[in-house]
């Protein structure tokens, strides 16, 4: 049983864009300006992709922040008082967290583009992954203790 | 045949950066954005944080992750207006935009290590 | 398990219709029957017109390639009964024109194809009675690239693809690198001469579906992002040592 939906018969032709050299008429399909919507996988990609803008922003809040430190107290106290602001904290808790999407995502992609063998087999993602997790605690740690110990 | 692009350039200072910036930006921003500010952990004090910019070597790390970070940034950004936003016909305005501005903060970032008194 | 299934296909026939409709047939849904089958089912019993690619029914020609409720797949290999209880909507591969039904037009791949140079490319032929000997080892090298069978499921795949007409795509890029990593070739400097550049290699953002959606698990995305890190490495040569590097 065939109900169709389609455009009414006898209706008039029109001339299709790009003829292909065998038939006179293909119909192109254009992507919607929201096709990243459409999937889950697509908007994930775009959010990977949009996490380079709060690195852009962390990069701008180092250099008010270095800006801050060596220019004195007035300086300082200004800067203490934006961080403290409530628009502050909510925009730097998202952030945080794309900045986080942005490491994971990374590390897991990381090992896609490096071929290293050991006998023959090839070295499984994990066992690169996972030790640049594991320098990403390491690193972590270390930069904290720095800027901690006083 | 086509003429190999000077692409290879901005795509290593692309992964280089996204490395720098996986590695660093979490712990820079949960400390500096969020643990001083709303109190978890006691900051280190502001002279504390000058004695520890003044280090040559703490410049030098600032600089770099600065500098990476930011042309991450840039290359990321870039594409994501070529494809993401379809606007490719402005193609000369965001590659000015996007690697402009990393330059710009990069240079900011050397003054401003540079002078740190 | 139900008895029957709808089936709602795209239908568009250039000389009839503006653009593409959709038409709802409803077949028998039998366990091992795939979408394959309820398209062969609707032409032979329920609509003669349909049109659609297909040959060796078990996925290895790439010729049955579509979108299955708008993920890419190959219909010999996409069983009915994962769909159930249905609707299951069978449309053309996205990111190609139409030609008819089912049917898309791909001569912009295999236009691109041939800027991959998908050939062992030698300076000097071995004469006729010489093998090109190659180990295990080396064959390794390359041979998940090798099974690329075509489908382009990897191109419905890409966003990228879509948005830019002038991106060469998933497959070709593979293959690309399918011939530069063959120890017998030697045509890896021409093939990055006109791979490295925006419609190249460098088009490419690791969106990294089109690996997901390959039947023949040839990862081209890892191909890709293999092959880019290879074409800085010999760009940083290049800048080191201008003459010597080629």
């Amino acid at each position: 049983m065939a109900q169709s939906h389609g455009a009414p018969e006898g209706c008039e032709v029109t001339a299709m864009i790009n003829p292909t050299e065998y038939l006179p008429k293909s119909y192109h399909r254009r992507m919607s300006t929201y096709w990243w919507l459409a999937r889950w996988p697509y908007l994930k990609f775009i959010l990977r992709e949009a996490s380079s803008v709060f690195v852009g922003w962390t990069v701008l809040l180092t250099l008010v922040q270095i800006w801050a430190v060596t220019r004195g107290p007035s300086a300082n106290a200004a800067f203490h008082a934006w961080m403290r602001h409530p628009l502050m904290l909510g925009v730097n808790v998202i952030a945080f967290l794309f900045v986080l999407f942005h490491a994971v995502t990374w590390f897991s992609l990381m090992p896609k583009t490096m071929v290293i063998r050991v006998k023959r087999q090839r070295v499984p993602d994990w066992a690169i992954s996972g030790p640049s997790y594991a320098a990403w605690v390491m690193v972590s740690l270390g930069v904290a203790w720095v800027v901690l110990r006083g | 045949m086509s003429k190999r692009s000077n692409e290879p350039l901005l795509w290593l200072l692309f992964s280089a950066g996204g490395v720098v910036s996986a590695m660093l930006m979490p712990v820079h921003l949960f400390l500096f954005a969020l643990a001083f500010p709303l109190g978890w952990l006691d900051p280190p004090s502001d002279e504390t944080l000058l004695a520890l910019i003044r280090q040559p070597l703490v410049r030098v790390y600032l600089f770099v992750f600065c500098f990476l970070s930011l042309f991450h940034w840039a290359h990321r950004f870039r594409f994501t207006l070529y494809d993401g936003l379809q606007i490719k016909h402005l193609n000369e305005l965001i590659n000015v935009l996007c690697y402009g501005g990393a330059v710009v903060g990069t240079v900011t970032a050397a003054y401003l290590l540079w002078r740190v008194p | 398990m139900a008895s029957r299934i709808t089936i709602e296909v795209a239908r568009y026939n250039p000389a009839r219709d503006h653009e593409p409709g959709v038409n709802s047939y409803e077949v028998p849904l039998r366990k091992e029957w795939v979408v394959l089958d309820a398209l062969n089912c609707i032409k032979d019993h329920l609509d003669g017109s349909l049109t659609f690619r297909w040959s060796c029914r078990m996925g290895v020609c790439g010729s049955c390639g579509m979108m299955v409720n708008g993920v890419p797949k190959l219909a010999c290999a996409t069983f009915l009964s994962d769909y159930a209880p249905g609707p299951v909507r069978v449309e053309p591969m996205r990111h190609f024109p139409i030609l008819r039904d089912l049917v898309v037009d791909t001569s912009d791949f295999l236009m691109k194809l041939a800027r991959s140079k998908p050939w062992i490319i030698r300076k000097v032929e071995k004469p006729m009675d010489q093998e090109y000997f190659q180990t295990p080892a080396q064959l390794e090298e390359y041979r998940q690239f090798s099974m690329c069978i075509n489908c382009l499921l990897c191109y419905a795949a890409c966003p990228i693809y879509g948005l830019d007409s002038q991106f060469t795509g998933p497959a070709a890029i593979a293959l690309a690198q399918r011939y530069n990593r063959d120890s017998r070739d030697e045509g890896a400097s021409e093939r990055l001469d006109s791979l490295s550049n925006l419609e190249g290699i460098w088009g490419c953002m690791f969106f990294g579906e089109c690996t997901q959606v390959c039947p023949k698990h040839v990862d081209p995305a890892g191909a890709i992002q293999q092959y880019k890190l290879t074409a800085a490495t010999e760009w940083l040569k290049a800048m080191v040592l201008p003459r010597g590097a080629k």
